[in-house]
């Protein structure tokens, strides 16, 4: 496939892992976040870690939608279905999530409730069209990537007069919640430095992380979701890492421009509006860091049509996925991971999606550490 | 027809007619439904007999050699897509699960349980796909059943086909034989019939070339073990696609894999839309492929065998089998890294950002 196959070549890996190996300092370890879940998955699909040095740890950020989305959200998305009737739509990722009572969407609709997996915020649009006796809610997840597209279709069907289509929106931002960690000092004690959002910085741009170098002293180079983006982020960082240096560096050059967007953000200001705090799991309540939709286009909010209340529910006991989102724990050092939580029975949403770092980990990782077990 | 005319009255309307509850409730509508439509369709003397079941004639075996039933039932959607529909897909599915057997398949038997309002044209269509496909395979639906639902319990129409099949004289094959030092072949193309069928998916409808595999693997099977008859596994990698069969067979088995990504033949069609849709083809449906794991000395035989046969034509040996207690399928990545090939939790998703 031509221009992403060059982004996976094999001979230009190995000459790029020679010189980050020639750049590890023998004496110090590299913490690396890896801010967006497709990056993690990235990292484990090419089995980048096997080329690298074994001081460079890749810590597994925050940036996976799914993971990241509290209980609670799922919770008001089941009672629409349970208690008002709609036909919810939504990522694919969001189907499988927990929520309360060992519930999820999959399960809701083994019991008769109507929610329906979609690839594109258009389609949920389009299944109201086709079902005007309903009410359609398509429940928007997402960073700063999907948030445009949510805002089209919201102003499609205002144009087009769709009275029975909503929106429940959960969109986040990525900057806020980088703040937020590097607030957590144990969290910002522990990172070197930040391999910056791919999708959503072509929409933000890289000027929204120069607050990282300038409050905090760590440098970002955002990067592309392709191995090779990955690796040669790595060395960059190395290179800013052992000079002392914190600057935002802009590896994937070929979709991020310092602005970003300027239309897709137009967009998106045009709709939304900030709401004065947002939950996350992993980071608590955290302000300025999600979007809700402006009372100009209240008609499409499903917040206020169906008077929908936020109720806070405690993640799973056992569950330690808000110290794996910040940064401070492995997988592998969660007590569950693997045994009671798996992709099949998951009790925390980092193990559901293919960009969180417990599913990641799992299906592509886990066979490393069962090998060094069994040689040991 | 001109009987069936005779008997039932007016014949079907096959234009514009639909199923009806009537056509399953056991009386003259299903009588005239049989005839006029299976019937004539899958027409051979056991069919004609018109008894509640199929008298067989029972080959003489060998010594070792036994008989093999396999059953599947298909549900699809849509029921029509590119490269095929459900009706060669039941019979090609059920005469695959026979060869995989390593048997050479001899009868199948169907049962329909169709959708009220399913429009006639449709069942039609359906029915002359499932017989032209087992004519080509030379393997006659012997018996039969159909049943109609209401409306809304069902989804067009379920088929139910169960194969009956001889195994060859001299070959055991079984998932457990795998054995450390086996090398895996694949037998064309992964992932086809899975984006084929995913491109016409509701939501989904994008354009692409890609269409499904669907196709009868006994005639492959047949030269493959002529000419290594001590070919150990044969799977033919269905939903889950390549990683999950392969996951089957090492548990099944106690062995671990190895797999080369280099070597795993993927169309450039199927790894573009798969990239596009954040799936892995690894994981996608075939119709039409298998999985053998043999001795590594007989490998390169069983190479040649299977590119020799039209259906073989980009056969690969794309890895080997381990000794792991642990059951891993891992996989050597282009990128020179190394990664586990799981199970598939769930469906396989496409991803949010």
């Amino acid at each position: 496939m031509k221009y992403v196959d060059e982004f996976r070549d094999g001979a230009r890996a190995r000459a790029l892992a020679a010189l980050i190996h020639a750049q590890v300092q023998p004496a110090r370890r590299y913490a690396l976040m890896e801010f967006c879940g497709g990056h993690t998955h990235a990292i484990s699909r090419y089995g980048v870690p096997g080329l690298l040095p074994d001081t460079i740890e890749y810590v597994h950020g925050p940036g996976c939608p799914v993971c990241v989305l509290p209980v609670g959200r799922i919770d008001q998305a089941i009672d629409l279905v349970r208690e008002h009737g709609v036909i919810l739509c939504t990522y694919a990722d969001v189907m499988r999530v927990p929520a309360s009572g060992r519930q999820s969407l999959m399960s809701l609709r083994a019991d008769g409730g109507d929610a329906r997996m979609v690839y594109s915020a258009a389609d949920a649009l389009r299944i109201a069209e086709e079902n005007p006796t309903q009410q359609v809610v398509f429940f928007a997840i997402g960073f700063e990537t999907t948030t445009p597209p949510t805002a089209v279709v919201i102003r499609r069907a205002r144009e087009r007069g769709i009275a029975n289509f909503s929106v429940l929106c959960n969109h986040v931002l990525t900057p806020a919640a980088m703040r937020a960690l590097l607030g957590d000092g144990a969290a910002a004690a522990r990172i070197d430095g930040f391999i910056g959002p791919a999708h959503v910085s072509t929409v933000i741009g890289s000027a929204p992380y120069e607050f990282v170098p300038r409050d905090y002293a760590k440098p970002v180079v955002i990067a592309g979701f392709e191995p090779l983006d990955v690796m040669q982020a790595t060395l960059l960082l190395l290179r800013q890492i052992n000079a002392g240096e914190a600057r935002v560096e802009n590896e994937f050059t070929r979709a991020v421009s310092r602005d970003g967007n300027r239309i897709a953000q137009a967009l998106v200001a045009e709709v939304f509006q900030m709401r004065p705090s947002f939950p996350w799991r992993g980071l608590g309540s955290v302000a300025d860091s999600a979007l809700a939709i402006r009372a100009a286009y209240g008609e499409f909010d499903a917040e206020r049509r169906f008077d929908l209340v936020y109720r806070e529910v405690a993640d799973a006991k056992a569950c330690e996925c808000a110290d794996i989102l910040r940064g401070l724990k492995h997988p592998r050092h969660c007590k569950v991971f693997g045994s009671a939580c798996t992709p099949e029975h998951p009790l925390g949403s980092c193990m559901v999606s293919s960009e969180g770092a417990c599913a990641a980990y799992y299906s592509y990782g886990r066979w490393r550490e069962r090998a060094a077990e069994a040689t040991t | 027809m001109s009987k069936a005319a005779r008997t039932h009255g007016k014949p079907l309307d096959f234009a514009r007619g639909r199923v009806e509850l009537s056509h399953g409730s056991g009386g003259k509508a299903s009588a005239q439904l049989i005839e006029e439509l299976f019937q004539s369709a899958f027409a051979n003397a056991f069919l004609d007999a018109q008894d509640d079941g199929a008298q067989l004639p029972l080959p003489a075996l060998a010594p070792g050699q036994r008989l093999v039933i396999a059953t599947d039932s298909h549900v699809v959607a849509p029921l029509l897509f590119p490269g095929g529909d459900i009706g060669c897909l039941a019979v090609h599915g059920t005469l695959n699960d026979v060869a995989m057997n390593g048997a050479q398949p001899l009868w199948l038997a169907s049962a329909f349980i169709i959708e009220e309002g399913l429009p006639l044209a449709d069942l039609r269509r359906i029915v002359a796909s499932m017989a032209a496909a087992a004519r080509a395979a030379g393997v006659p639906i012997v018996t039969g059943d159909t049943k109609v639902v209401e409306r809304g319990k069902g989804d067009g129409v379920f088929i139910t086909t169960t194969g009956v099949g001889v195994t060859y004289a001299g070959s055991e094959i079984s998932a457990r034989r795998a054995a450390p030092g086996d090398r895996i072949l694949v037998s064309g193309t992964l992932g086809d019939h899975g984006v084929a069928v995913m491109s016409k998916r509701q939501n989904m409808d994008f354009a692409t070339g890609v269409v499904s595999d669907t196709a009868a693997l006994h005639g492959l099977v047949d030269a493959l073990l002529r000419a290594v008859p001590d070919v150990h596994v044969l799977r033919d990698p269905t939903r889950g696609g390549l990683a999950s069969t392969l996951n089957e067979i090492a548990q099944t088995a106690g062995v671990g894999m190895r797999l080369q990504e280099q070597a795993l033949p993927v169309r450039e069609e199927v790894r573009a839309a798969c990239e596009f849709l954040g799936l892995d083809p690894l994981y996608c449906a075939n119709e039409g492929k298998l999985i053998a794991i043999c001795p590594p000395d007989v490998a390169d035989t069983a190479l040649c065998a299977l590119r020799a046969h039209p259906l073989g034509r980009d056969a690969a040996i794309v890895g080997h089998v381990v000794e792991d207690r642990h059951c891993f399928v891992s996989l050597h990545t282009v990128f020179g890294g190394e990664r586990m090939i799981d199970w598939l939790a769930g469906e396989q998703l496409p991803r949010i950002c």
